[in-house]
């Protein structure tokens, strides 16, 4: 036991640790929580989208900031909320279909922050960082920004739950409530937008998909209301954050992808086990 | 209850529950419905009939104040639908997510939340609202279950449930009998007598028009233009149907009094709109 719990805290004596352990958690939490509205509204390869379509602002912020990190926040937020945007505009014009235009915005945002990181001679490395994350370079204005934007969304979630609901499940029937559907709209696009720039430092561009999907996916098949599958969700979220960080301190891999394997491997269990026993009949209350 | 969702209407109960009046609408240069016009007594129940791609569900949407026609208007109590938020839209059951993991309870309480408005939570009147709806249409027992578990009947009765919760008094359901058996689409006629007795105004998209004839108060043919408007005897004439539907229709017998369709249903040709 005593062991056990030299391993728990051993990694604790570092500052960085612990900072990164407190924004993967928190990052796993807002994650798993949005992710089942992506899930359930099909939005997943949007928030993929989005998540590549915020490189050139990094890039830029990178470029004309030299790199500090806090600056480099706003300018993924500037550009991630620019882009959310930008796809609906597109889209409502009726014109072009929406994942034809995320398409479109999607792999010309990423060329465009490319060809920029690429303009810098450390090209490789930095694009990693970008694509990969660096939860152990979590700075302590880093993390109070992650807390400030992760709790903001989850408070919206909060207040806004009956209506994000209405508007998942039956979007014709907010229409004829006379709720304000495009606000709503906006606003979880958002909120989106949010949650992946506060987790580009723990998951990183690349694997962003995964703790916004993967979780939410596997409470999905474990519940049969959206308030248990939220909850489920972010302690399934939570759970693979910690436990991922802590396996790459010891088993020295890299922490994003850590993380996203433990999701992933919880998912395999779940659906497993899901499938032997036949389906949709065994559901939690 | 002071909501942002809330906005002043007319509610005139002594105009007609609706009132089309010369509606086009047109998609990308298709008409999907051209120059209608009619006017619904309040508590009468008609049945919208035509063929796939008619504008039936289009004309709903209109009146529902959800899709603004291109030309004409749609007054409903008076007022414009857009305003109102007691007309409701009893969707098919094929277009609804039924994975979706809410149950019967919440899926009511959903015609709630226009009413409760937001940041704020149901009230006990809400709740008791509800619990008077799920029993109306009977399935309070059903009100834990998700709704993907239900039958196509039981599902077909969450959603007029939630159409009353939402106190409506207009009701517009889209193809309500599709896929149910005998006994369903008999359970689901008998609520729809307890509506009439409550004044609500409804109309349902059908296929069948023998129930039509004989369970619905008037007939409403639709085929871009309002082919017919009147009580079942007057409308459902061979001439007229044959208008609608054309060749999926086979007249028979000597006096054409027996009819036949050779098209009909979900996997019928598509046409504008998507039903």
């Amino acid at each position: 036991m005593n062991e056990f719990l030299g391993l728990l805290f051993a990694p604790l004596s570092y500052p960085f640790m612990v900072r990164g352990l407190v924004a993967a958690l928190i990052v796993g939490i807002v994650c798993a929580v949005l992710g089942t509205y992506v899930v359930l509204r099909g939005m997943a390869f949007l928030g993929d989208a989005l998540a590549h379509a915020i490189l050139p602002g990094l890039a830029i912020g990178y470029l004309v900031e030299g790199g500090a990190r806090p600056s480099l926040f706003w300018w993924a937020l500037g550009t991630g909320v620019l882009t959310s945007l930008g796809i609906g505009a597109i889209t409502s014009r009726g014109q072009v279909k929406e994942d034809t235009a995320i398409g479109v915005v999607f792999a010309g945002m990423f060329a465009l922050g490319i060809a920029l990181i690429s303009t810098v001679r450390s090209y490789s490395v930095d694009l990693a960082h970008f694509l990969f994350g660096n939860v152990l370079g979590v700075a302590p204005q880093d993390l109070a920004l992650i807390s400030i934007f992760g709790g903001g969304v989850l408070l919206l979630v909060a207040l806004f739950y009956k209506e994000f609901m209405v508007i998942s499940f039956d979007p014709l029937l907010a229409a004829t409530l006379r709720m304000p559907t495009k606000f709503l709209h906006y606003l979880l696009m958002l909120m989106l937008a949010a949650t992946i720039v506060i987790s580009l430092q723990t998951v990183g561009v690349a694997l962003m998909m995964a703790m916004l999907v993967t979780p939410a996916a596997t409470a999905f098949m474990l519940t049969r209301r959206l308030f248990p599958m939220m909850v489920v969700s972010a302690s399934i979220g939570a759970f693979s954050a910690v436990s991922g960080l802590y396996l790459s301190y010891y088993v020295n891999v890299a922490s994003g992808a850590a993380i996203v394997l433990i999701c992933t491997f919880i998912f395999g269990i779940v659906f497993g086990i899901k499938t032997l026993k036949g389906s949709a009949q065994v559901k939690l209350h | 209850m002071g909501s942002v969702f809330r906005k002043i209407h007319v509610h005139d109960t002594s105009a007609p529950s609706v009132a089309v009046r010369g509606v086009t609408v047109e998609y990308d240069g298709v008409k999907a419905l051209e120059d209608v016009t009619f006017e619904l007594r309040r508590g009468e129940r008609v049945a919208v009939v035509g063929p796939n791609g008619a504008g039936k569900s289009t004309l709903f949407k209109v009146i529902a104040g959800v899709l603004e026609p291109s030309k004409g208007e749609v007054m409903l109590y008076g007022g414009e639908p857009s305003r109102h938020i007691c007309v409701s839209y009893v969707p098919q059951r094929s277009q609804v997510d039924l994975t979706f993991p809410v149950t019967v309870w919440d899926v009511v309480m959903m015609g709630r939340v226009g009413r409760i408005g937001l940041l704020r939570w149901p009230s006990r009147r809400d709740r008791e609202l509800v619990q008077a709806c799920l029993e109306l249409v009977g399935i309070a027992d059903l009100a834990d279950r998700q709704i993907g578990g239900l039958s196509g009947g039981q599902q077909q009765r969450v959603f007029i449930a939630r159409a009353l919760a939402q106190e409506a008094e207009v009701m517009l359901m889209d193809e309500p009998f599709t896929g149910l058996d005998v006994s369903s689409r008999e359970e689901i006629l008998q609520i729809l007598d307890r509506l009439q007795e409550r004044e609500v105004t409804v109309l349902v998209a059908t296929h069948d028009l023998s129930q039509a004839a004989q369970r619905f108060d008037r007939v409403l043919i639709l085929k871009q233009k309002l082919l017919g408007f009147g009580s079942p005897d007057q409308v459902l004439n061979p001439e007229i149907l044959q208008e609608a539907f054309g060749e999926q229709l086979h007249l028979m017998g000597a006096d054409g009094s027996v009819i036949v369709f050779s098209n009909v249903g979900c996997c019928g040709a598509r046409g504008g709109d998507n039903e």
